[in-house]
Parts: C-alpha cells; sequence; structure tokens
C-alpha cells in the first residue's frame, strides 16, 4: 500500500485531512459532534457555558498539580518503557499522549467512587494513590495484578479487553443496594475506562444496556486514542462513539482528551450526575496514543509520521504549561522542581523493580481458592517432594529467587 | 422431614438464603414475576423485591460480568442461565475473570458468585437446551462445579453454594426438576463437595452425578437380579472432586464403570479413569469404563434416547467389566 493511502483517523475536524475526513463524515451520514474544549492547544482559555463554571473550583495549586501529575505520569512511562527494553519487564504499555484524560479524570473522582480500568490507566492510578512501582509487578512477571485495589478503590489491570466494564456496572449496582439499605452511605460511582478499540466488544454493549436499564450510577470513559494496535478507529466505529449513548437512553460528552481542564471538568459533571442517582454517562474523550501499542508493537507499520506531528503539537503538557506561565501561576523553579522529582521517580523505579522478588511457586497453589480444595493441595504436596527430592533442593529455590541477597 | 420436588426443593434453598443472607440476590433472565421458565424463583420476587431478584436484560455475559461487579461489592449473586447451551455467551466472564480473580489478586479478593445452570438431556426439546458442558468449567481452576441428584441435596447444596467463599457453578439435572425426595431440614449431612455412596455393592462400583443417579440405581436393581452385587456412588461434586469415596469403593470392587451425559472424550469420566488407575492398579480387575454421549453435538430429541446413557449400555458396560 502507498503511503499516502494509509488510513487516517476519522472525525477530527482541525487535521490536514479535514475536506476528506468531513466528506467520508457526510456519506456516513455522521452528525456534527460538539466537544468540549476549555483549553486549546495554544493555551488560550475558551468558554463553555455548562463547564466553564467548573473552572472556579480550581485553585492554583490544584492547576499545578494537573501538570505534576501529567509530567510524572510521562517521566514514568519513559522509565518503564526504558526498564522493558533493558530486559527488566517482559511489556510496557505507553501512555504518552493521554496524559490529560487519566490525570483529569482520575483526579474529578472521589475516594469514595471506584476505578475500573484497562491496562494503561497509570495516569488513573497516580491519581488514586497507587504506588507506581506496584503497576510494574504485573509486567515484570512476578504478578498478575500487583496492588491491593481496596487500599485505594483503584481495581486491577484487566487484560481481556471490556469484561471490566460489566464489573464496573455491577459494582455500581451495588452500591445503589448499599445506598437502599443504609441511609447513612456515603454516595459513590463508578468509573469504567475503556477504548476505541474495546467499544467494539461485546461486553461494552452489554455493560451499557444493564447500566441504563438499572440506573447505575456508572461514568462509562472511553479514551479514544484512535488506534486498536494498528486498526483505526473509524474501522470500529462509523459514527462518532459518544453518539452510542444515545442509543441507550443516557447522556454522551466528547471532550478534548488533551485538555486536562476540560477533562477534568467533564468528569466532574458526570460523577456527579451518577452519584446523584441520575444514571450513567459516556464520555469520550478524544485523544491520541503518541507511542506504541506496546513495546511489542511498531506503529510505523500502519500510520503516518505526520499523523503523529500532527497530535504532537496538541500535547497535553504542552498546552497547560502555556496557560499556567501566561497566567503567571509558575515559574522556571516549578518545572526544575519537577523534572529533579522525576530523576528521583525513576531512580526508586528502577531500585525497586531490580529488587522485586521471586515468588515461590507454592503462593500460586494457595490462591486458587478461597477454601482449601483437595486437588490443589495433592498438587502442592506433591511439587513439594518433588523439589525436596533434589540433594540441593534447599539452594536451587534460592537460585530462582535471584540468589540469596 | 418433609417431601417435595427438586425444583421445589431448590427454590426452597434459595428462599432461605435470601432470608439469612441480606447480601445475596438472585439475577437472571425472566426469574421474577414468571419465576424462571422452570418456576425454580416462583414466589421469590413477591417476597424479596425486584432488587434482590432481579429480572435482568438478556445477556449471559452481562449477567455475570454485572455479578462480578455486585461481588467487589460485597454481594453474593446467585445467577440462574436458562439452559446449559445458553451459557456459552457468558464463557469468557466465566473463565477468564470470575475463576481468575482470586488467583489475580493474590488472593485480596473473593468473586463468591453463584451459577445455576439447568442441564442434561432427555426432556425432547430442541437444539441447545439439552447439554451437559460440566466438563468445560470443571477443566478451569478456580471454579467449583457441583450437581445436586437428590431434593435433600438440592435444598442443601444450593444453599452450601451460596455461602462458599469461592465461585461455585451448580448443574442441576433439569429432567428431574419434579423428582420428589425428603428432605431433612435440619440437617445438611454430607459436605457439598463430598461424594455419597447411595447404594452398597461389591462386585463393580458405577459413579454418576445429577440426571443419570436414578438410571445407576435402576442398572443396580436389574443387576442384582442377575447375581451381581453393584455399588453405585453419586459423586455430588466435580470439582472438587471426591477420589477418596471412589478409590475406597473400587479397592473392594475391582471394577470401575463411571457414566455421565456428556461426551466421554475429554470428559470428567476420562478424569475419574486416569486418578483411579493410578491409586487403585493393584485392585482393578478390569480397564475402567466409560460411558456418555458419543462425539457429536447433543442430537435431534427424536434420537435422544439412543444418545443417552440408559439402564441397559450401563449393563453391557458391567457385563464387559466382569468379563475380564
Amino acid at each position: 500500500m502507498a503511503e499516502a493511502q494509509l488510513p487516517t483517523t476519522e472525525f477530527d475536524l482541525t487535521g490536514p485531512d479535514d475536506a476528506r475526513e468531513a466528506l467520508a463524515e457526510a456519506e456516513a451520514g455522521a452528525p456534527e459532534v460538539h466537544m468540549v474544549q476549555l483549553l486549546d492547544e495554544h493555551g488560550n482559555l475558551h468558554h463553555d457555558g455548562t463547564f466553564s463554571p467548573y473552572l472556579q473550583r480550581l485553585d492554583a495549586e490544584k492547576l499545578r498539580s494537573f501538570y505534576r501529575d501529567m509530567a510524572t505520569i510521562r517521566r514514568f512511562d519513559q522509565e518503564a518503557t526504558a526498564l522493558q527494553r533493558q530486559g527488566e519487564l517482559a511489556l510496557w504499555v505507553p501512555l504518552t499522549g493521554q496524559e490529560a484524560a487519566q490525570i483529569g479524570s482520575g483526579q474529578a473522582s472521589e475516594p469514595q467512587d471506584y476505578i475500573f480500568p484497562t491496562y494503561r490507566e497509570h495516569g488513573v492510578a497516580l491519581t488514586r494513590g497507587v504506588d507506581l512501582a506496584q503497576l510494574l509487578r504485573l509486567f515484570r512477571g512476578i504478578s498478575h495484578g500487583g496492588w491491593n485495589p481496596k487500599d485505594t478503590n483503584f481495581h486491577l489491570y484487566t487484560l481481556v479487553l471490556a469484561v471490566q466494564t460489566l464489573h464496573a456496572v455491577g459494582y455500581a449496582m451495588g452500591i445503589q443496594r448499599d445506598l437502599a439499605s443504609d441511609p447513612d452511605a456515603v454516595p459513590a460511582a463508578v468509573m469504567a475506562y475503556f477504548g476505541d478499540g474495546a467499544s467494539s466488544e461485546g461486553d461494552v454493549h452489554e455493560s451499557m444496556v444493564f447500566a441504563a436499564s438499572f440506573q447505575a450510577p456508572v461514568v462509562f470513559f472511553c479514551q479514544n486514542n484512535h488506534w486498536a494496535i494498528s486498526v483505526p478507529s473509524e474501522v470500529q466505529s462509523r459514527v462518532p462513539l459518544v453518539n452510542r449513548a444515545a442509543g441507550y437512553g443516557f447522556p454522551g460528552i466528547r471532550v478534548d482528551g488533551n485538555d486536562v481542564l476540560a477533562v477534568h471538568a467533564v468528569s466532574q459533571w458526570a460523577l456527579e450526575h451518577a452519584r446523584s442517582g441520575a444514571g450513567p454517562v459516556l464520555i469520550e474523550a478524544f485523544t491520541y496514543r503518541l507511542g506504541a501499542h506496546t513495546t511489542a508493537d511498531d506503529p510505523t507499520k500502519y500510520r503516518l509520521a505526520a499523523e503523529e506531528d500532527k497530535w504532537r503539537a496538541k500535547d497535553p503538557l504542552v498546552r497547560l504549561e502555556t496557560y499556567l506561565r501566561k497566567e503567571n501561576l509558575v515559574d522556571d523553579a516549578f518545572f526544575a522542581g519537577i523534572r529533579a522529582d522525576g530523576d528521583e521517580l525513576a531512580g526508586y523505579l528502577r531500585k525497586a523493580t531490580l529488587a522485586m522478588t521471586v515468588p515461590d511457586i507454592r503462593a500460586s497453589f494457595a490462591q486458587v481458592y478461597a477454601q482449601a480444595h483437595p486437588l490443589v493441595t495433592e498438587e502442592l504436596e506433591w511439587v513439594e517432594r518433588y523439589q525436596a527430592s533434589f540433594p540441593d533442593a534447599a539452594e536451587s529455590v534460592d537460585e530462582r529467587n535471584g540468589g540469596a541477597a | 422431614m418433609t417431601t417435595m420436588t427438586i425444583a421445589k426443593a431448590i427454590n426452597e434453598g434459595l428462599r432461605a438464603t435470601l432470608k439469612n443472607n441480606p447480601k445475596a440476590l438472585l439475577m437472571g433472565e425472566d426469574i421474577g414475576a414468571l419465576g424462571g421458565v422452570y418456576r425454580v424463583t416462583e414466589g421469590l420476587k413477591k417476597e424479596f423485591g425486584a432488587d434482590r431478584v432481579v429480572d435482568t436484560p438478556l445477556a449471559e455475559a452481562g449477567i455475570i460480568g454485572t455479578a462480578i461487579g455486585l461481588a467487589l461489592r460485597g454481594y453474593h449473586p446467585i445467577c440462574e442461565i436458562q439452559f446449559d447451551g445458553f451459557v456459552f455467551p457468558g464463557f469468557n466472564q466465566i473463565t477468564t475473570q470470575l475463576a481468575k480473580i482470586h488467583a489475580r489478586s493474590a488472593g485480596q479478593l473473593s468473586t463468591p458468585v453463584v451459577i445455576r445452570i439447568p442441564y442434561g438431556g432427555g426432556i425432547g426439546s430442541i437444539e441447545h437446551h439439552s447439554e451437559s458442558p460440566e466438563a468445560l468449567f470443571a477443566h478451569t481452576a478456580g471454579l467449583r462445579i457441583i450437581s445436586p441428584s437428590n431434593a435433600h441435596d438440592a435444598y442443601w447444596m444450593i444453599q452450601q453454594a451460596a455461602a462458599c467463599p469461592d465461585p461455585v457453578i451448580v448443574f442441576e439435572p433439569k429432567r428431574r426438576y419434579w423428582q420428589k425426595g425428603e428432605i431433612n431440614t435440619d440437617d445438611p449431612g454430607l459436605d457439598p463437595f463430598q461424594a455419597r455412596v447411595i447404594h452398597p455393592g461389591t462386585d463393580a462400583t458405577i459413579v454418576v452425578y445429577g440426571p443419570l443417579v436414578p438410571v445407576a440405581l435402576a442398572a443396580a436393581d436389574a443387576a442384582e437380579e442377575d447375581g451381581h452385587s453393584v455399588e453405585v456412588i453419586d459423586l455430588r461434586s466435580i470439582s472438587p472432586m471426591d477420589f477418596e469415596t471412589v478409590s475406597t469403593s473400587v479397592e473392594k470392587t475391582g471394577r470401575l464403570i463411571v457414566a455421565h451425559e456428556a461426551p466421554t472424550f475429554g470428559g470428567v469420566g476420562g478424569e475419574i479413569a486416569a486418578r483411579i488407575s493410578e491409586r487403585c492398579f493393584y485392585a482393578l480387575e478390569s480397564p475402567v469404563l466409560r460411558v456418555g454421549g458419543f462425539h457429536m453435538p447433543y442430537p435431534v430429541a427424536r434420537v435422544e434416547e439412543h444418545y443417552l446413557p440408559d439402564v441397559d449400555r450401563l449393563l453391557e458396560a458391567l457385563d464387559r467389566a466382569l468379563a475380564y
């Protein structure tokens, strides 16, 4: 295929392919979709009747924390990628480009809310207080999870696409029952993250049907990063994803996913809507995966560098930096401090990763069932007898754990 | 002691669970006003309300997936899948999520979800309404699989499943739903994951579960007339499997026949045959024989009598075992 014929992403009305895309949309019968944007790529504020008032809630420190979190998670992404390249992680799932979508929505959640991520929501994890080193355990191959969701209400990553959207709705149905049986219960909502690729999975459809039927307090947060590995979002949907909400009978909002102010405002609105008992909301955060799908992926095979450049110009960090500097809310020392913190984080991550101990296979037996299961017990006993049958048994266990250190 | 059908016994077991555990709730298609297509949940919505007996949208992955979420929030959902052949839209949620969340979380999370599945043939129905997919689930670590065969077990095992911290799939022998039996409502008796010797014998052992239990008992009676003493074991639990009870019996009889409606290839019977061959090699007088469905999609109703194991096929297997 000639380069010029490579598919481009759809419904972006600002890129060089405007005319062609507009034509494609018209042919597909796609209606125009409003996209909420409060801060444009040049760092200028725009007014929105519904969502601009949410900016009044933000003080200078909050605005700075948006930048700090986005910079921190981008640095984390770089360090994790480096660790993978050096053979210390089996795989890494980069998020660069999606910082605003994740930090904006994550910071909008309250402690009592519960988050169901897919597997790229490192930024949301940061806002929930998950120790970033624990996120690496899964990719280090020493855990299928890595953290206790009960500590932060940030659920474990799930690698089977879209299954967690149903868990989110069920969890929200549980919140409804808690509120009905306990008048003192604190209203809470659930955030279900998924992507444009996963939106094609049947579980997303069923989750939206259930959420609507039971008016469950759940916010579906779709990060449309435009590429499901190598397949562009237009193959997943011929209409804007956000329009699907209307088919289920609840509000849908498309937001500029690279505008942390707009994402935060829209997410706050949606979470308040859900907590108030008014039912589910779909948010489509219009963003872009600037890097590869995973460290095993090669985007040069399926998309143009020009498209990446177009999105790089909409960088969520750059536009917030421009705004913060313009408003005199930051100085050079602020950014220097963030860089220094990033260096410290990098050191911590490397040290923590290399210090992770390989679990004993016996732990795997212990975690299959909550209540003892005779077959598991029998097989564990066999493994113990087998391992003990080697004359250097004790030594070999130490070796598997990376030495006796 | 009270006498009732298996369907009514499950109904009473569910009623007791809803009464005793405020976190328990039922979910499924048509289980509310209709009481389920087999009326197993009849009257429960009226008694406990729509929040605890939930008529769900028609979506099996949705039922299992939302049940997982409810369990993560501290609830104990009991899901009804309308027919055996309709569980597969929920297969992904059951095998990749429900079965694995405890292990994925290193034991920090539990998902005590119960899935009730009316299963098996012999009801003269159309495609997908007569299947026995238990082996597909038994192969998945993290799940427990049980199948009651009588009213007493039906009453208690559904309650025990609901109280279990692990996910439990209850395969209910739908062609026996109207079979009556006595229930001791004061004493459950055995642990739900143990097998029960239901007919003592000395010449051969027949292991069955669910709908084939009455068939095996009839075969044992017929064999007795021919002078053969057959021990019948109701397995009750498929995962875990009570090999102790089976091997104790085989040590005594020296012969074992395993029967189920599911196809024999890759089935539960093969696992029992392998394990018992390992455990009881020197006690065996003949190979372990299997009687079950054939390697084909469940056949049309008009020929299912030739597919389902019956008394004659069990006796034929018995003759072969005794001929060694």
